[in-house]
This record gives C-alpha cells, structure tokens and sequence, in this order.
C-alpha cells in the first residue's frame, strides 16, 4: 500500500498525477508563515523535489505560524531546521536545503534548476525580484502574500488556453512607496491566515504540476479571514508591465531591487563612526553637502562631494569597502546613495540617518 | 427605486484607510472620474498604491462605468 493511495484513489487524478508529482522539481521561497504549510503539503503530497530557499534563522515571534518551528529552534537556520524536519518525515521526497536569501546575483541560478517557483517571501522587493526573474526565465510562478487579516494568492507566468500569460507587474507594475510598506512583524497576524493561503499556494502547484482542475492562471483571488468572502479577479497583460521587466540576465543583474522598493540602506551614527574606527582604510565618510555648509565633523577625516556633482567625481570612491554617506538631515544622503548605488555595484553603501543635525542633538542630549 | 450609486469593494489598507470595505458611489461615469472622486473624499488614499477592477477584471486605462458596475480597490500585499 502507498502513502498516496488516498490521492490516486481520487477521482480525476490517478497514478499519472501522481507520477507527475513525484517528477516535479519545486522551490519554495521563504520558510515562513506561508512557506511551511506550502512546504508540509507540498511533502505530503509527493513532491519529489523540493528545495527551501531562506537565509533567516527562527525567531520566538515566528511560532505563531511557522509551524515547522519548535522552541529548541529559536536562532536556528529556517531552511536548515525545515529540511531536516522534511526529510525525517518521508524517505521519498528529494530534500534541497539553500540557506541564503535570494539576490540579483544569485535568483537566476538558482532558478534554473527548477520547474516551479512558490513565493512565500515577505517583501515586495524579493517579490518584484522574483517575478521579474521568473519571467525572463519563464518559470511558473505562485504567488501568495497576506496583510493583516486577507491573503492574495495568484499563478503567474503559466499560458491560458488563448495562449495568454499575465505576471505581477500586470497587477502592481511598480512597488508602493517606502511610507505604505508594513510585514506581518509590524502589523501581526494570526497563524491561521498564511496557514490558510500556504495551503492553497499548495493546491494551486499540485493543480498546476498535473493539470487536475483549474488553477489561478491569469486571476487574483482576495481572501479574508474575518469575513470568510473571496474576491476574484482577471488580470490581462498591460504593456507597461511589459517595458518594465528586465529583458536579459545582464539587465536583470544591474536592477536594484532594494532601491526600487524604496529600502534604502540607512546606518546610525553610532554604528557608522565605530565602523569607520575599527576598519581604518576600508571606509569613507561622504559628505554630500555643499563645501561651505557647518558644521563640519570635528577629529573625523571625512571626503567632500557635493550631490549635485557626485555622479561626475565617483573616481576618489574607487577604493573604499564601505561608503557611509551623510549631510545635514538625511535627506540628500539618501539621493546620494542611491547613486553611488547604481555606479557601485559591490561595495556597502549607506545613507547616515537624520544627518549632522541627528549628531549634533545626539551629543548635546 | 433610489440608485445607491456604483459599488466599491475595498481591500487590505485601502479598507483601512477609509473605514469601509464596501461603500457606493453616484455620478462618476469613468474610473478616472472615481479616482478624483475618491482622491477629494478620501485625502489619505493619494499615497497608496492600488489597481482598480471592474467588473472583477483589472483596468488600465480609463474605463467607462455604469450604474452596474462593481469596482475594486486592490492593494498589493507583501507578507508572509
């Protein structure tokens, strides 16, 4: 007797469906509220490959819905703790571990080794990222975030019978701005609603991998838990979404995702002047202001570049790691940064919160 | 009979913001005209990110409506 008698036994989907699982190569993306039910199910189901993609380790506020996580796990690595606890379970599904978050550099290249892709992130800019690799590589994509008490949960990037496809950016073509961006840590939620759109992200892969019933190709589906309503949606491809996706593997590399979403890398000074003390060489301290500004920061060697000319005078950069960049209160800093950040694709660069005013009522407090 | 006007279905933060997740709307013809419309009642929408559906399809261009119609505020949500 099989573990999955229960399902080939099921009307309409049979040892072929079931074959089909056993042959599909899955990654999920994130292990967290949504990835785990997503990663149970998919397990159960008879997934043969499945990886878990997350650099996070487990923290106690996770145990209300990442449900593979005990307390023994607490600062654990998510994908380490999950697989384990996967492999354990069956000895037929093939377990991938990939203890890391995704980035431009690496998201092709772990994509390629699979046939669908479950975003279980919770960030728009992995989300954004995501979709955009997966179209560029046209990978399947299920989609599934929530907010509070509703869920959304979509297939992207999978031909309807009019040979039409529909991705993310056909929904939101550009990220919110940073002001409206809010996650589960800051609005909380309980552990029953990613439970619950987990599992169908779940289903909607399973439909997708063998065909049986319909899956959510080219439509949104809104869930609220409050009310126990959906709400269902077409989405038609729109050519804005169209301009916007990365076209190659090169321009894929060069988008900025962090920038896009609005996250600019931002340090304190606390952290930014022990920084600059303990790895004398590696850092500069960048001030964008314009030469005659005061107050000037007094026993810190700092470089002057004003923002208006930065992006022409990047040359005395070259050679610093780290690149803190500050002005008077933190607002030409950010628009420097996120210049540097286009020239200067490797090194760290931050914007120094609330700038010289920040420090100086620092001190004086 | 007295029209109640077109119906707007809100979601996520949008319902937030406004206090409703269902209201209805009279003399807007167009979803570009229920976008002013919305922006004057509603001053704390004009930062938010949203798609409007008509008819539970998305819209990206102007969209004539009707006194049938049912629209939706869609919101992207980031969580998990």
């Amino acid at each position: 007797m099989s573990r999955f008698e229960r399902q080939i036994n099921l009307s309409g989907f049979g040892p072929k469906a079931q074959q089909q699982l056993q042959k599909a190569k899955v990654l999920v993306i994130g292990a967290g509220g949504l990835g785990c039910p997503v990663l149970l199910y998919l397990d159960a189901a008879g997934v043969g490959t499945l990886a878990i993609c997350d650099g996070d380790v487990v923290a106690a506020s996770n145990l209300n819905r990442q449900v593979i996580f005990s307390e023994s796990d607490i600062t654990k690595s998510k994908a380490e703790v999950a697989g384990i606890y996967l492999k354990q379970k069956y000895s037929d599904i093939n377990i991938e571990i990939i203890n890391k978050f995704l980035t431009v550099e690496n998201t092709l290249q772990i994509f390629n080794a699979y046939d669908l892709i479950i975003d279980g992130s919770d960030n728009f800019q992995t989300r954004y990222m995501v979709n955009d690799a997966c179209v560029l590589l046209n990978k399947p994509l299920v989609f599934g975030a929530v907010y509070q008490n509703e869920g959304q949960v979509a297939v992207f990037n999978v031909s309807d019978d009019n040979a039409v496809s529909s991705n993310y950016r056909d929904v939101f073509p550009n990220p919110p701005s940073e002001n409206e961006i809010l996650n589960c840590n800051e609005t909380g939620v309980l552990g029953v609603l990613p439970g619950i759109i987990g599992v169908m992200m779940a289903s909607e892969a399973i439909k997708l991998i063998t065909g049986f019933g319909k899956a959510l190709i080219n439509k949104m589906l809104y869930y609220n838990l409050l009310t126990n309503t959906t709400y269902e949606t077409e989405i038609a491809p729109n050519a804005v979404a169209k301009s916007i996706i990365p076209k190659t593997p090169e321009d894929f590399y060069k988008t900025d995702y962090t920038l896009l979403c609005g996250n600019l890398p931002s340090i304190e000074w606390s952290e930014a002047l022990l920084l600059k003390n303990n790895t004398p060489g590696k850092v500069i301290l960048l001030d964008v202001r314009e030469t005659h500004e005061q107050p000037k920061l007094d026993g810190i060697e700092t470089m002057n570049i004003p923002l208006q000319s930065l992006s022409e005078n990047i040359e005395p950069l070259n050679t610093a790691e780290n690149i803190l960049v500050f002005c008077q209160s933190g607002i030409r800093s950010r628009k420097a940064v996120a210049v540097l950040r286009s020239k200067f694709l490797q090194k760290n660069i931050y914007s120094v919160a609330g700038g010289i005013s920040k420090l100086n009522s620092t001190i004086n407090a | 009979m007295e029209l109640k006007g077109i119906k707007i279905l809100a979601f996520g933060m949008i319902a937030e913001k406004i206090n409703a997740s269902e209201f209805y709307l009279k003399e807007v013809s167009n979803t570009n005209e229920l976008l002013s419309s919305l922006n004057s009642l509603y001053p704390q929408l004009k930062e938010m990110k949203f798609t409007i559906s008509v008819n539970r399809r998305i819209v990206n261009n102007n969209e004539p409506l009707n006194a049938d119609s049912e629209v939706a505020l869609l919101p992207p949500f980031s969580g998990g």
